[in-house]
């Protein structure tokens, strides 16, 4: 925050100056994005386990021939970047909705038990219908995180007067997780061959997608993300508690139907592309939080941005770091993030919502 | 108190107007009822407190006149109609409500939140406008906190923060305020602050205000009309002298006080007995 206390005694004086600086510091920051994500989207095609000259990267943009080159770059390398940069602004767009519909700063997309419902109808697609490419997997794990949410929201709902609270949706998901994960081991432990096909489905990864793939889910993206960016102002609302959120006139219950299936939608088909990859949606939301403060016009779209980038430089690196071989972005994000996420939350308290 | 009653008289027809009735209304969580078959009219353009002790179904009465809490029997009307019946923004731009203690997301600032008060205004074809640009303005201006308004919310005093939120209540421009213990928190000179606020906003604005307030005293020396509640049910309404009597105060509070005239306003003036030095 660059809201120090010599600022704060200063507002007062000159408040005209000190709101343009905020919207300044607002535009700012998503200009950087915008930046940032060109630059990882260039990256992200020019580099790779094989090594392509930045000459041969252009020409295999511009004026392809069918090289080798030009076919590592546009069958194999285009595609995983727009899959990344699709996958990667749905899962931050999903943590700033999880993150402003419980109020919660350490919700995760997953909370929903999307993830484990995934996997959970995974494992049976590949234990009951013998299913065993990335392409089958994408429409099983879609259902199973439609299921789940559906079911976390149905279970929320019940306990409560109609409208499900963020404790009741927590302890739903959290009862849900449990009991899906506890199936999933009971059918991997049954069977070997369903363990092997699921553990690699299970390290989220962006390897191995091609165009085919990003093209089933972008459609529930493109839908999650449009439903997302327009709850902007009803989110606002809410983050003064839903008494007054139902004074200003905001129907609770709609928001919340909504949000539910803008997170589905997201997370799920994210989910369903690239298996379960975490900590995007959690952390996304606090680092851009940082510039745009607690304004969800200004948040969601630079989580969006920010979980595109996050995703796509973790990829990147992935691929660097273990050539020949690569490491699943699943696992890159696991191990810069965490320590990440512990210097963030040590350097200044986490920011309650 | 005889400024306002000379004022809603010189309003003629609206003297009477009734713009917010409980009829008959069952108020619970679950299975627990709180309030059963209570009777409650609002009168256009006045100031009413609603006392009692703790328990007594105040808050939830208030939640129910404010939409927020929907009776299992018996109906809420707003201006006749009822409220459960009429579009939730529309009730938004008549009538406003501020919980006890709210609280806002970190880093919010001054201007920011009283700006939210707009948002019935709003609608995805009619974002920020002109009008929500002046009502902001003014609202900071008339709640004397346009020097706040870019300071975030959390570093406010508990005075200041109170009347950032009434100024985001008065953004929101609606003719109905329900507050739910507004003074709760403040020392006494803020609690003063805050109601001579909310006196402002009946006299100078023409707001009619329905309150739960603790305090007796202030009460008595703020609202036209005091409703004493116990156990769910309405024991007495009306004027502060006719409300704050020694057999009242005994049968709501189970308290033994005298009541004398206050010496500034003339209105009751709860002074309790107790054992001690007695």
């Amino acid at each position: 925050m660059a809201v120090g206390t010599a600022q704060v005694a200063e507002a007062p004086r000159r408040p005209p100056r000190s709101k343009r600086s905020l919207r300044t510091r607002r535009l700012a920051g998503l200009i950087a994005l915008v930046v940032l994500l060109v630059v990882v989207v260039f990256l992200s095609i020019a580099l790779g386990t094989k090594v392509i000259p930045l000459s041969n990267v252009w020409s295999a943009l511009v004026s392809p021939t069918g090289t080798e080159d030009d076919i590592v770059i546009r069958s194999l390398r285009i595609p995983r970047t727009v899959l990344g940069v699709l996958v990667g602004a749905a899962l931050g767009l999903a943590g700033a909705l999880i993150q402003g519909h419980t109020r919660n700063p350490l919700a995760d997309p997953g909370l929903l038990g999307v993830n484990m419902g995934a996997a959970f109808f995974v494992v049976v697609g590949i234990y009951v219908f013998g299913v065993t490419t990335l392409f089958g997997y994408v429409w099983f794990a879609f259902a199973g995180a439609m299921v789940a949410s559906v079911a976390v929201f149905l279970l929320g709902a019940a306990g409560g007067r109609g409208s499900p609270t963020p404790v009741t949706l927590a302890l739903a998901g959290a009862a849900l997780t449990f009991l899906l994960s506890g199936l999933v081991s009971a059918i991997i432990l049954i069977d070997t061959d369903t363990l092997d096909a699921y553990r690699f489905w299970n390290v989220g990864s962006l390897a191995g997608r091609d165009a085919e793939i990003a093209g089933q889910v972008v459609g529930f993206l493109v839908v999650g993300t449009l439903i997302a960016l327009a709850s902007a102002p009803a989110l606002n609302a809410l983050s003064l508690g839903e008494d007054v959120a139902r004074s200003l006139g905001q129907s609770v219950r709609r928001t919340r139907v909504l949000g539910v299936v803008a997170i589905t939608l997201l997370a799920g088909g994210a989910t369903a592309a690239c298996g379960p990859i975490g900590f995007v949606g959690l952390v996304v939301p606090h680092v851009v939080r940082a510039f745009t403060g607690p304004d969800y016009r200004w948040l969601l779209p630079a989580s969006g941005l920010m979980g595109a980038v996050l995703l796509l430089a973790a990829d990147v690196v992935g691929r660097l770091v273990a050539r020949p071989g690569e490491l699943q972005v699943g696992i890159v994000l696991a191990l810069v993030g965490a320590p990440f996420f512990i210097a963030l939350v040590r350097r200044r308290k986490m920011m309650s919502i | 108190m005889t400024s306002t009653r000379t004022e809603t008289t010189a309003q003629g027809e609206q003297t009477d107007r009734v713009r917010l009735a409980a009829e008959g209304v069952r108020l619970g969580y679950g299975d627990r009822t709180i309030v059963d078959d209570l009777d409650l009219e609002v009168l256009h353009g006045t100031v009413t407190a609603v006392i009692g002790p703790n328990g007594c179904g105040k808050s939830t009465l208030l939640r129910a006149l404010g939409r927020l809490l929907a009776p299992t029997k018996g109906h809420v009307l707003l201006d006749g109609r009822r409220i459960d019946r009429m579009p939730t923004k529309e009730v938004a731009t008549v009538l406003g409500l501020l919980p006890q203690a709210p609280t806002a997301p970190e880093g919010l600032t001054v201007g920011d939140l009283v700006a939210r008060g707009r948002h019935p205004h709003q609608a995805w074809y009619r974002q920020w406008s002109g009008d929500d640009e002046e009502a902001v303005a003014e609202a900071l201006a008339w709640t004397g906190i346009a020097d706040l308004a870019e300071r975030p919310v959390d570093e406010l005093s508990g005075g200041q923060r109170q009347r950032a939120w009434i100024s985001m209540a008065l953004a929101q421009g609606t003719e109905l305020l329900l507050l739910d213990e507004p003074t709760t928190f403040l020392d006494l000179a803020h609690q003063v602050e805050v109601l001579e606020l909310v006196d402002r906003l009946h006299t100078e604005r023409g707001r009619t205000v329905v309150m739960v307030l603790h305090d007796l005293n202030l009460a008595a020396r703020y609202a036209d009309r005091l409703v004493a509640m116990r156990d769910g049910r309405i024991m007495a309404s009306g004027t502060p002298a006719e409300v704050i009597t020694e057999p009242l105060l005994r049968e709501v509070f189970g308290l033994d006080a005298r009541v004398v005239p206050d010496p500034v306003a003339g209105t009751p003036l709860v002074v309790p007995i107790g054992t001690h030095r007695v």
